[in-house]
Parts: structure tokens; C-alpha cells; sequence
């Protein structure tokens, strides 16, 4: 579904040039949560705006779903890490959703029946006619995932999603993000630099390296598909994943090369 | 009930302990050009007459109503394109900066000189003011439009008239907002100096007809009138912005309280 | 959007030298509508014919007079509206009482159009200057009092708890809490300020007359239809203008460069 072969992001200016993405070769097959996890300042956002077309490579080739990636491809929607300014604050919550839905050309009934839906399924049913900025930081994320979800995408990007909420918040937005991918199974690609999330979360993880970056590893994690905050976190096999991913990622910080 | 009395109070204190000063304070007066407050109010109802109203004030109220909202409108557009393309705005800034900084009621005489004294060059003198806050106030809330925001439109595909609509123009509605009611000032001030300039008809004209025909308690009614012209439009002008922009001040208290 | 792309980057990418281009451009036009007949050249001189009648501007010592008089009186009416601007605006904005009786008063004498208070100006005072610098100090008091008072009741209820609590006294608080804070908003003000000051003190030279000034030169220019020198006279206006607001915004910048936030704009 994602294929990244050879990605380098090179941002210069001003005479210096600074290396974001060395050489990123990654593979995600369709239906896969695979989550990202690098050191801070690694390059993790370059390469989700890379694969989402925000962004042109220096080299290298990004395709979604066989097509190569030249603009914002087809069926792929991204949740930002900005929840605050990601939504519209003009529009209430129900419009903000809906806005996607009207330039793809969604008739008026349907649109309001996916809307009710997508809220209902990140649990805010009754908040459609609220403004953004009157729901709390996490209700403002789960408004996010609402529309990505509306967008009825085959990939979902998510960009640190739940950096800037409150930990109990978070645990929240972390289940809630296992059961849309169960539930309407799109391909998910996961960044953030929480170690823990990323085990707790995906099918997968993958580590890179610090910058110039490349993948250190790519990991199977092989817990259970139903995951629970308490029993997952606490069992042995998370916390010898965790302890993996996390000196792996030590390792690099410390070996940073031609620094 | 006694709260929404001291209220009152508050609101007209000052206002009436002005006016009853001014009342008795120029009661005795003889000086020829200030009258008594009391003489003022007594040439008002013979020197505003409804045909007055029709022959001066409405002509007045048409070519400030029409030039304003030119300006607006011409305003906004140019902005819009001249905020959006960075090459464009590049090429004409140092120019707008000039242009703007030359205190327009000094185009007046070129404007008569070119279009004659008719009602179009009383239009265009005030457009030729008022169009400047806009203008420039538009390209400042274009260009600063929110990243992730413009991300999000690109990712979900929003673009063309409605991506313009829901996302570039509310964006930066706050900036143009800003510049209208400067515009707004300046078009009421520019219309007072085209009729200054040469008119047979208008507020303008007659304030000054009055001040040559030395008709004082007349020409100081005169004066109230604009002043309270300009009291009532900056009112109607708030309750616009108050509709347009209930989102703008949501998002700032909601900042404030420290969400 | 953002991406800095340094493989595209091409000459024309350099903004000073596409304003320069722009400016070039719209002189080039001006030169050749008129000249090619699209524009009346009897009422759009062509630009050399500006520029020529410029020089000659330049040469003359009357000119000079009437630059240095527009100054003044530009002057002297800003420092008039700051002061009284900066005084009133603590001494209201530091009582609550206050601010609230002068609040509806405030709203209703600020929109008032400064020019229709031009009749009166003349009438009441014989000396032209006077009258100048009346529409002068009303025009420009407004933008300072205003961005005093937002300033004066943006003070950080914390800091001010702190200060109260370290028991500062009254002049120690004014003077490292509400000073500081109100001091950007003072800036904003007076650069408003400045840029209004200058359109009434033209405006004012323009309408009312009797003073050496910029404004009474297009006056005369206009009357004795010397066309040519009456946009030349336009153009120093606009120039005079455009360096009111370089250095304004020089002085804005030297006096807040310690400053850590960057405030925000009050809408006028």
C-alpha cells in the first residue's frame, strides 16, 4: 500500500544544507498499523509529509497504492499533530468534518448520515454544533480523527497525534486509534517519538535513526491483537519490546554519525 | 435593578456632566463664533429639515455608501491576489508602501482635474482612501495564513471558490476586518474633503456653505451631524464585526482562560 | 508551500530587487500611457516631466521652507496627541472606576471625522497653524490613547501578584510592571500615530492654507494648474510619508529590542 524506496530530504538555505531524511526504504502492506519512532528532531515529519505529498523529495520515490506520489494522493488523509490548528475555527465541528466531504462532491443527506457517523464512532456524538475551540484539547483531536475517518481514506497518516494532551487523555486517544483502524480498516502509519506508544499501538515499528536518517530497524511486534491499557502495558513481552526499541534508539543517539 | 442603574450611570455620567457644562458654561456667551450650546440645539430642527435630508445628506450617504464599499471590494480582491503570490507581492510592495504613504486627500485636485467635479470622482476620491487599509491589510492576513491549515485543505483536496471561501478569505477576515474599519474612518473624512472640494450638494458642502455664509449656531449643527454620521456607522460597524467574527473572539478568550 | 527550495532558487527570487523592478515598471508605464496618447498628457504628465519638475523643486529655497514646515507642524502636533495620549491613557486605564465612566465618552468623540472639525478650527481660531494643529492633535491623539489604555489593562495578573507580594511600592510597580508592559502598546500608538498626523498636517495645509507647508505648495500648484509640479509635489508627500514610517518603525524596533513578546495590534 506504502512503498518508500531510497527517500532523501535535503532542506538548504542560505548556504547550509541540512540532511532531514538520509536514505529511507520502507514497506507498508495494505491494512497494516505501522508506527514510526525516532529520537526527536529525526526526521519523522519530513517523511509523513513526503509519503502525504506535502512535501517533494530530494530522491527517491514514494507510491501510494501502486501510484507515485507528485501532490496529496488519492484515499489518504492525515491527522497533524497541531489539533488547535488544524481544524477551522470558523466552522463548527459537524462543518469541519463535512468540508472534505462537499469538495469531494457528497450529496447533502449523505454527508450529514457520514458526519453523524464519524462522530458517533470517536464518541462525540453530541457535539456536532459546538466550535473547535470549545472542546478540550482531546475532544479537538478526536474531531480530527472524526473527519480523517469521514474522508473514508485507505491510508491515515497521523503525525504525533496525541503529543500535546494529558497523559489520561492520551490513553484515551490511544484506544480509540486501535479501534478505527479495526473498525474500518484503513492502512495506518503512526510517527511519534513516545517509545511506549509506538509498541503499545502498532503491528509494527519501525526505528530510525538520528539525522542524516535511516531505518535502524523494523520490528514485528507480536502481542496480542486485542491490547488493553493495563494488561498490555504491564505483561513481560511489552516491556521487553519497550526495553529493545528504547536501546536501540539510545544506541543511535549516542553513535550519531558525522556529528 | 440597581446594578443596571449604576450601569447607566456609568455610561452617561460623563457624557451628560459634558454637556450640561458646555450648556451653562456658553450660556452668556456673546462671542460670535461660539454660541450657546442652547442656540445650537434650537437652529437644529429648522436647519435639518427632511429636505433638507434629501438634498444633502442622502447624496452624501449614496457616495459614501457606493465608494466604500468599492473599496472594500477592490480591496480584498487585490489583496487576496497580491497575498498569495509571493513573486507578485515582492514586485509591488515597495510600491504600495509609497502609494499609501501619500495622504490621499492630496489626490483630490488630480482627481477633479482628470474626472471633472461630478458625483463618479466624489466616488472615486473616497475609494482612492479607503481602499488602502484594506489592500494592505488583506495581503498581511493572506500571507499569514495558518500552515497546518493550508496542509489540511491540501490534504483533503480542498481548493478553488471554496477552499477561497471556508479557508483564505475567513483566514485572514480578522486582518480585513481591520483594515475596513480604518477604511471606513477615512472614507467618511474622504467624502467630507471631495465635497469640500467642489460640490453643489452634500454634508460637506453645506458645513462649509454655512462657515462662509458666517451662519455659525448652523454650521456648529453641522458639525454634530458628521460627528454623530460618524458615531453611528462605527456602531453599525461593530455590530457587523461582532457577527462576523464571534469565532475570531471565541478562539481569543478561549486562549486567554489558558485552554 | 514552505519547502525552502534552494535548486530553483533563480535571480528573480531576490525581493529587493523585484520591488526595485516593480517600482521601475510602474515609472515606465507612467512615461509611456501618457506619451502614446492613452492617458491625457495635459492632466497625467508623463513621468520625466515629473521627475524634471522635481529637480527643479529641489532647486528652490521656498521649497525647503515648505518641507521644514510641513515637518514642524507634523511634529510638534504628534508630540502634542503623545503626551496627552500617554498621560491620560495611564492615568484612566490605571482606575478602574475611571475607565469605565470615560468608556462610552471615548466611543462616541473617537469616530468622529477629524475634518469635521475643519469649519470650527477656522472659525474659532485666527492663526492658520492653530487650526492645523487642532484636526492635527484630534486626529492623532485617538490611535495613542487607545493603545495606552489596552496596554495599562494588559498587565500579567501574575506578575502583578508577584510584584505585590515582593511589596513594591506604588513608583517601583509603575515602574517595572506597568511601564514595561505598556511600552510596546505605546510604540503602536505612536506609530498610528505618526502616519495620521501627517495625513491631517497636509490635509490641513492643503484645505485651510496660510502656512508654509507641503500641502499649501500643491494648493498653489493646483490653482495656477502647474500640473507637472503639482505631482511632483505629490510624490514628496508620499516620500515624506514613507520615511514617517521607516523611521517609525526603526525607533519602534530600537526601543522594544529586549522586548520577549510581540504584541498584538489593536484594531482601530
Amino acid at each position: 500500500m506504502l512503498e518508500i524506496r531510497s527517500l532523501r530530504k535535503v532542506y538548504g538555505g542560505h548556504g547550509r544544507q541540512v540532511e532531514a531524511l538520509g536514505d529511507v526504504t520502507l514497506t507498508v502492506p495494505e491494512g497494516q498499523f505501522v508506527c514510526v519512532v525516532g529520537p526527536s528532531g529525526c526526521g519523522k515529519t519530513t517523511l509523513l509529509r513526503c509519503l502525504g505529498g506535502l512535501l517533494a523529495p530530494t530522491s527517491g520515490e514514494v507510491e501510494v497504492a501502486g501510484q507515485p506520489v507528485t501532490g496529496p494522493p488519492d484515499g489518504l488523509a492525515i491527522v497533524f499533530q497541531e489539533y488547535g490548528r488544524s481544524l477551522f475555527p470558523w466552522l463548527r465541528v459537524a462543518e469541519n468534518i463535512e468540508l472534505p466531504l462537499k469538495s469531494k462532491g457528497v450529496g447533502r443527506a449523505e454527508r450529514r448520515r457520514i458526519v453523524d457517523e464519524s462522530l458517533t464512532a470517536v464518541g462525540l456524538g453530541d457535539a456536532a454544533k459546538a466550535y473547535p475551540w470549545q472542546l478540550s484539547g482531546g475532544m479537538q483531536q478526536r474531531v480530527a480523527i472524526a473527519r480523517a475517518i469521514a474522508f473514508q481514506p485507505k491510508v491515515l497518516l497521523m503525525d504525533e497525534p496525541f503529543a500535546a494532551v494529558d497523559a489520561q487523555t492520551r490513553a484515551d486517544l490511544e484506544d480509540l486509534a486501535r479501534t478505527v483502524w479495526q473498525r474500518f480498516g484503513m492502512t495506518v502509519l503512526f510517527v511519534t517519538h513516545d517509545i511506549d506508544e509506538a509498541v503499545y499501538l502498532g503491528q509494527r515499528v519501525v526505528m530510525l535513526s538520528a539525522s542524516p536518517t535511516r531505518v535502524l530497524e523494523d520490528l514485528d511486534i507480536d502481542l496480542p491483537d486485542k491490547r488493553d491499557q493495563l494488561a498490555t502495558r504491564s505483561g513481560t513481552r511489552f516491556a521487553e519490546l519497550r526495553s529493545h526499541v528504547y536501546s536501540r534508539i539510545q544506541e543511535a543517539k549516542i553513535a550519531r554519525p558525522g556529528s | 435593578m440597581s446594578r443596571a442603574l449604576g450601569r447607566a450611570g456609568l455610561l452617561l455620567g460623563l457624557p451628560v456632566i459634558l454637556l450640561v457644562t458646555w450648556w451653562f458654561a456658553s450660556a452668556g456667551s456673546k462671542s460670535f463664533y461660539q454660541p450657546p450650546l442652547e442656540t445650537i440645539i434650537k437652529v437644529f430642527p429648522a436647519t435639518w429639515t427632511a429636505a433638507r435630508f434629501r438634498s444633502d445628506v442622502l447624496p452624501s450617504l449614496g457616495r459614501l455608501f457606493l465608494g466604500y464599499g468599492l473599496a472594500v471590494l477592490l480591496g480584498i480582491v487585490l489583496g487576496v491576489l497580491i497575498g498569495a503570490h509571493r513573486r507578485l507581492r515582492a514586485l509591488v510592495e515597495p510600491l504600495l508602501e509609497f502609494l499609501r504613504a501619500i495622504p490621499p486627500p492630496v489626490l483630490v485636485p488630480i482627481l477633479i482635474l482628470v474626472a471633472g467635479l461630478g458625483d463618479p470622482t466624489k466616488v472615486l476620491v473616497i475609494v482612492s482612501g479607503g481602499i488602502w487599509p484594506v489592500l494592505l491589510n488583506t495581503v498581511e492576513g493572506v500571507r499569514g495564513v495558518d500552515q497546518v491549515l493550508a496542509d489540511t485543505c491540501r490534504t483533503y483536496r480542498i481548493c478553488g471558490w471554496l477552499r477561497m471561501r471556508t479557508f483564505i478569505l475567513r483566514a485572514a477576515s480578522p486582518q480585513i476586518v481591520v483594515g475596513a474599519r480604518q477604511a471606513l474612518s477615512i472614507s467618511i473624512i474622504m467624502m467630507v474633503i471631495g465635497e469640500l472640494l467642489g460640490a453643489t450638494n452634500g454634508l460637506g458642502y453645506t458645513v462649509v456653505q454655512f462657515q462662509r455664509g458666517f451662519e455659525i449656531p448652523e454650521m456648529w449643527s453641522g458639525v454634530f451631524v458628521l460627528g454623530l454620521l460618524g458615531v453611528l456607522l462605527s456602531l453599525a460597524f461593530t455590530l457587523v464585526e461582532r457577527r462576523v467574527l464571534s469565532w475570531y473572539h471565541g478562539v481569543r478568550a478561549a486562549e486567554r482562560s489558558g485552554r | 508551500m514552505t519547502t525552502p527550495r534552494v535548486a530553483r532558487r533563480r535571480a528573480g527570487d531576490n525581493p529587493a530587487l523585484l520591488g526595485l523592478v516593480g517600482i521601475l515598471a510602474f515609472a515606465a508605464l507612467l512615461e509611456v500611457l501618457p506619451r502614446a496618447g492613452v492617458l491625457p498628457a495635459e492632466y497625467l504628465p508623463p513621468t520625466s516631466r515629473i521627475v524634471s519638475a522635481l529637480l527643479d523643486e529641489f532647486g528652490r529655497g521656498s521649497f525647503w521652507q515648505a518641507v521644514g514646515g510641513t515637518i514642524t507642524t507634523w511634529l510638534l502636533g504628534l508630540v502634542i496627541a503623545v503626551v496627552a495620549g500617554i498621560v491620560l491613557g495611564i492615568v484612566i486605564g490605571s482606575v478602574p472606576a475611571l475607565r469605565l465612566a470615560t468608556a462610552s465618552t471615548v466611543e462616541f468623540l473617537r469616530p468622529i471625522p477629524s475634518v469635521a472639525l475643519l469649519p470650527l478650527a477656522v472659525v474659532l481660531f485666527s492663526a492658520p497653524i492653530r487650526s492645523i494643529l487642532l484636526l492635527v492633535v484630534y486626529a492623532s491623539f485617538w490611535p495613542v490613547l487607545i493603545q495606552v489604555l489596552h496596554g495599562v489593562t494588559d498587565i500579567d495578573p501574575v506578575a502583578r501578584e508577584t510584584a505585590l507580594s515582593y511589596r513594591l511600592d506604588r513608583w517601583r510597580r509603575a515602574r517595572y510592571l506597568v511601564w514595561p508592559t505598556t511600552l510596546p502598546y505605546v510604540m503602536t500608538g505612536i506609530r498610528l500615530a505618526a502616519s495620521v498626523a501627517l495625513v491631517l498636517t497636509i490635509t490641513g495645509e492643503l484645505l485651510i492654507g496660510g502656512t508654509k507647508g507641503i500641502g499649501e505648495r500643491i494648493a498653489v500648484a493646483q490653482s495656477s494648474i502647474t500640473v507637472p509640479s503639482m505631482y511632483a509635489l505629490i510624490v514628496v508627500s508620499g516620500l515624506i510619508g514613507v520615511l514617517a514610517n521607516v523611521a517609525t518603525r526603526r525607533a519602534e524596533r530600537l526601543v522594544l529590542a529586549w522586548h520577549p513578546a510581540v504584541r498584538r495590534e489593536f484594531p482601530l
